[in-house]
């Protein structure tokens, strides 16, 4: 049996673990709160996003726009969203194994895959196996839609090349403190299949444009992608920081059950040594 | 008192303004548009410019963008703001860091080319097997 001191000293270190895993509960639980007001001001505008460009798929524009149109696919992108840090539970670990899933059925068809990352986990373990074309790294609690417009320029260039056919984005999607679940969207060409009802009745105009529908339908859906990353990047920090709190709870609580343990070990220990000191000195006595 | 629409400026950060106004003055592309209630559908983009606001009452506010596109319905009008300048130039030369930084971390793998998806399965499989017997520790402890 391991002896007093050593126990002791293992009891304090678990102790100062526990101290910082609850620390990092605790700050995780307050930028979890502010993720999610992020998440919540972000989303009228990828609404009012949607409603326009769902409209626009629908009237009956004279131009046709090349991310609405379905094209044989030859090569697919990726855009993978992933936390910087770890000490996240399994958020990054199920996320990946959905992407794996996904582009294990493509290459199984002979469909090549390009891969570009958000996030130093998603860089670090993709780079293995996949061509990475572009990565951002280093986004920090408050994202900027600037930092991500680079890369999202390098996948709209490479679909408008034709260098890729259909393009993915992979998120984890806050659904509550408990539960996050990853996602996989579609996000070119732009697939709009819902409110096909509606369409009949609601579609049959069209706007004005100006300058012309070319330019601003470009520019629209250029708009509509990018908050869609962006959307899905905010909302992925709020999964990360709930996964995270979820995470340090629980190894707080072990820890709590392992001190627990310990010092019953080491109350067990100490009463030893005295039974044995006292057994000791009753049979010194009796010597004597 | 005067009819008025509701006018909503968002941008992907933020919402701006949501409320009621009878005119709105924005920056178009070819041209600075007045719009008041019952306009016509139209779908412009705009210029880095001031959108001038006038209330119900007549107040006026106004509120600087940086580009976007507005979307005019008869009582709605919703402007899609832009969080940053864009120029094609400076996106370009984003685009261009990101693959950057994307070489960069290609480069920096040592000695792990020769890895390919079953392997990275097989690791992921591992990392789930530990995670499940983890949970499996925890349950046990609670019991």
């Amino acid at each position: 049996m391991a002896s007093g001191k050593e126990i002791r000293g293992k009891i304090q270190s678990i102790k100062n673990t526990q101290k910082i895993t609850s620390a990092m509960e605790m700050v995780a639980a307050s930028k979890m709160r502010k993720a999610q007001e992020r998440m919540e001001s972000s989303r009228p505008y990828a609404e009012k996003m949607n409603e326009v460009v769902t409209h626009l798929a629908h009237a009956s524009t004279e131009y046709k726009h090349s991310y609405l149109e379905t094209r044989d696919v030859k090569r697919v992108g990726y855009i993978v969203i992933s936390t910087d840090r770890g000490l996240c539970g399994g958020l990054n670990v199920n996320l990946f194994k959905k992407v794996l899933q996904s582009m294990q059925s493509y290459q199984e068809k002979g469909v090549e895959i390009d891969t570009c990352v958000i996030g130093s986990k998603a860089s670090s373990f993709f780079k293995r196996f996949t061509k990475i074309v572009s990565s951002v790294t280093q986004i920090g609690d408050k994202p900027r839609l600037e930092t991500l417009i680079g890369l999202i320029k390098t996948m709209l260039d490479a679909y408008d090349e034709g260098n890729i056919d259909k393009l993915y984005i992979v998120h984890n999607q806050f659904e509550n403190t408990m539960s996050q679940i990853p996602n996989l969207i579609q996000m070119l060409p732009v697939s709009l299949n819902e409110n096909k009802k509606e369409r009949s009745i609601k579609y049959h105009w069209d706007y004005l444009y100006e300058p012309d529908a070319e330019e601003v339908i470009d520019k629209l859906l250029k708009r509509y992608i990018e908050a869609m990353v962006y959307q899905g990047v905010v909302e992925n920090i709020a999964s990360e920081q709930a996964a995270r709190m979820v995470a340090m709870k629980s190894a707080t609580d072990n820890a709590g059950d392992l001190i627990g343990d310990l010092e019953m070990a080491f109350n067990k220990a100490r009463q030893a040594s005295i039974t044995q000191e006292l057994s000791e000195i009753v049979a010194g006595a009796a010597a004597v | 008192m005067a009819i008025t629409m509701h006018l909503n400026i968002v941008s992907a950060e933020e919402e701006i303004y949501s409320n009621p106004a009878e005119m709105v003055i924005v920056p178009g592309s070819a041209g600075e548009l007045g719009i008041l209630p019952q306009h016509a559908q139209l779908l412009s983009s705009l210029k880095p410019g001031e959108v001038i606001i006038t209330k119900p009452g007549g107040e006026q506010q106004s509120i600087f963008i940086s580009g976007g596109i507005v979307e005019v319905q008869p009582h709605v009008v919703t402007v899609l703001s832009d969080t940053a300048i864009r120029e094609d130039d400076l996106d370009k030369e984003k685009a261009e860091q990101a693959k950057q930084h994307a070489e960069e971390i290609l480069n920096s793998s040592e000695g792990l080319d020769d890895h390919d998806l079953v392997k990275a399965q097989a690791e992921l499989l591992q990392a789930i097997e530990q995670l499940k017997l983890i949970d499996k520790l925890r349950n046990k402890r609670s019991h």
